[in-house]
């Protein structure tokens, strides 16, 4: 529903990008302007196009990288442990695909590589306004800078890289609004885990969230990363955050940023939604009722607050899950504490963790596997003598990439462990068969890691 | 890609009653390093249907019974998680040709149509029913967009997307579509530089 004078952020994104108009019979076709590509979903993409003859039509608007099926850890003599033959073949795909139609590429060689939604902003590549697309549905993070962005399929990627377009029939839009302050040691992560428990992880379906008020305005753009990259998780194609003077001040150092950026600042600014702009839903939150959450069960909504009891629904989740009802969680022994993924991975993430962990141990029982979201990320941390921390408490330290997020590189946890994971997903299985995967913010993982069991970080001392 | 024409599709149903059934489910990360879209009917649901040394248990997948139904019936927000095609690949080369729930989740659904798969969301009632009587014969009709159910169980209307049922129905591909759009593109281009 649009105001026809009052716009949303996303009226307006969207507008900029319409090539042909939506009608009852067909969908608009829209234009993108970045089509982030990365090895797992798009081989089938490029076959297509080879088959039918096609070119990139704008290889100057696409951006290449390797992630998901990447090694995290290096042989002696700095080869790679690719976890199968298949693992390494795709890889070289895409870097073979790239090379073929001029797509510039992070690979190997490049100190930008990372998970494509860390690597994308810490280069400048997005911008606000913008439209992105990347066969991954965690393209939401790039929302934060008031962009419009949203994952999609192999059918599609092959779409964009022939078309720079895809069609779509516009979304529902959605508000949700938190205003008030966080209290003390309550996160991001914290905040997106309760509107996720409390929408329901289909509540935002055929939506496109903004998230608007105090709360988010007093987030840094690592934080506002943090929410919209969850977006999917309510359902949601994809989260948006209205461009500010945060987000202008975050392109100083970027090397992708735009030339004249005090002009550009201005139009960016002017993308914030109307005040009297009309949302198809809005929901409300109150920052201060927020606070450190878990997840318990096996889907992203079955979330609780960290000093809650473990509620009674849901009895095949808890089956999976090993937990019982009306127990603390706080207290369950914990095998692995996988700190990275796309949603928690930056600098920022690691400095929590590091505040926590220097001095101290990791517990003799837990394995801690502390994964860089990209190579800038991972000199940051070194630079600043983080890894030390980590490497002196016992945690590993490793290459940048998906890793335990989605073990497809082989970073997997055994049958029945339960790993602490900063990531997205507790699906089932998500981090290998068996697995029971708990979902949190770096503060927990990292004081979970040092007790050896789910731990508030608030009490640690 | 081009695939065959849906037009109308009757078979028995295989139910799933389970609610928020994930693109992980329905076919692990783990094997996504695949380059192809061949072939990935027998990781559908890899682990729900195979024991830990690979071998298939008795999960009701397994039986071919459902191995010869065309049309899934699940719990509510089906294939909600990733984007990854490979769940619907994987649920075609099972033998699958459509999917009737109560919710369908927005990138699943989106990927379905593109392959000529059917999502099919349906009033609750009749849902419900589906979901209570297993392996009955049901007509799926794109033409008139109406799902018949068995000994006069009624008729009931589903909504799809008009571009998509043209496609379906004709079994044309939406690239094609794009790439006749040519020159309203360039024109775009030309003015955004
Ligand atoms: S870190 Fe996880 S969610 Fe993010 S892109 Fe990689 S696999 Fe996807």
């Amino acid at each position: 529903m649009t105001n026809e004078t009052q716009k949303s952020l996303f009226d307006k994104v969207w507008e900029r990008h319409v090539v042909s108009f939506e009608t009852h019979e067909q969908p608009a076709t829209v234009f993108i302007d970045l089509h982030l590509i990365h090895e797992v979903t798009t081989p089938q993409a490029f076959t297509v196009l080879k088959e039918r003859g096609l070119k990139v039509r704008r290889p100057d608007l696409t951006l290449a990288t390797i992630d998901h099926s990447t090694p995290t850890l290096l042989n002696e003599d700095g080869s790679r442990p690719y976890v199968n033959e298949q693992a390494k073949k795709q890889v070289d795909l895409l870097l073979a695909n790239a090379k073929t139609h001029g797509i510039t590429t992070h690979g190997w060689d490049s100190p930008y590589r990372g998970i494509v939604h860390v690597m994308g902003p810490e280069l400048g590549a997005t911008q606000p306004g913008m439209t992105i697309v990347c066969g991954d549905s965690h393209t939401a993070t790039h929302g934060a800078f008031g962009a419009l962005a949203f994952g999609i399929g192999t059918t599609q990627v092959g779409h964009v890289l022939a078309s720079q377009c895809i069609l779509m029939r516009k979304p529902k839009s959605m508000c949700v609004w938190v205003d008030g302050e966080l209290s003390d040691g309550v996160s991001a992560k914290d905040v997106i885990l309760a509107i996720i428990a409390n929408i329901g992880v289909g509540g935002g379906t055929g939506h496109v969230i903004e998230y608007r008020g105090t709360c988010f305005e007093n987030m840094s753009m690592s934080e506002r990363m943090t929410v919209c990259n969850m977006s999917i998780e309510a359902g949601a194609r994809a989260g948006m955050i209205a461009p500010d003077v945060t987000t202008v001040a975050y392109f100083e150092d970027k090397v992708m940023a735009p030339d004249d950026l005090a002009q550009t600042a201005s139009d960016w600014l002017s993308l914030a939604s109307d005040p009297d702009c009309i949302y198809d839903k809005e929901v409300r939150l109150d920052a201060a009722d927020i606070k450190p959450m878990v997840t318990y069960g096996t889907h992203p909504g079955m979330a609780m607050p960290i000093d809650g009891t473990i509620p009674q629904e849901n009895e095949k989740a808890l089956t999976y899950m090993n937990m019982q009802a009306g127990l603390a969680i706080a207290g369950t022994k914990v095998d692995t504490v996988f700190i990275g993924s796309c949603t928690n991975s930056r600098i920022e993430d690691f400095r929590v963790a590091a505040k926590i962990l220097k001095g101290k141990s990791v517990a003799k029982s837990v394995t801690a596997v502390f994964v860089p979201g990209s190579e800038q990320v991972k000199a940051e941390a070194e630079g600043e003598g983080l890894d030390k921390i980590f490497l002196q408490a016992g945690a590993q330290w490793r290459e940048p990439g998906c890793s335990m997020c989605i073990g497809m590189n082989g970073d997997i946890g055994r049958p029945g462990d339960l790993i602490v994971s900063t990531s997205n997903r507790n699906f089932e299985g998500r981090q290998g068969p068996g697995v029971r995967t708990v979902l949190a913010s770096p503060a927990t993982a990292a004081a979970s890691a040092v007790k050896g069991v789910i731990t508030d970080a608030r009490g640690l001392s | 890609m081009s695939f065959a024409p849906f037009k109308t599709l009757t078979s028995q149903t295989l139910v799933l009653r389970t609610q928020n059934i994930d693109t992980d489910q329905i076919i692990p990360a783990r094997f996504l390093t695949t380059t192809s879209r061949e072939g990935l009917g027998k990781l559908a649901f890899n682990d729900w249907r195979y024991d830990a040394d690979g071998k298939e248990n008795n999960h009701p997948l397994n039986s071919d019974t459902a191995k010869a139904c065309q049309i899934l019936v699940t719990g509510h927000n089906f294939g909600c998680g990733s984007s990854r095609e490979h769940a619907p690949w994987a649920l075609m080369d099972y033998g699958l040709r459509a999917v009737i729930s109560s919710e369908i989740a927005d990138i699943f659904h989106t990927n379905s149509l593109k392959n000529g798969f059917l999502p099919i969301v349906i009033e609750a009632s009749a849902h419900e029913w589906l979901l209570d009587n297993p392996g009955v014969d049901v007509t799926i009709d794109l033409e008139t967009c109406e799902v018949r159910l068995p000994k006069n169980g009624g008729t009931y209307p589903f909504k799809t997307d008009p571009f998509s049922r043209h496609c379906l129905l004709a079994g044309q591909d939406e690239l094609d579509y794009l790439l006749g759009q040519d020159a309203a593109i360039a024109k775009y281009e030309a003015r955004n530089v």
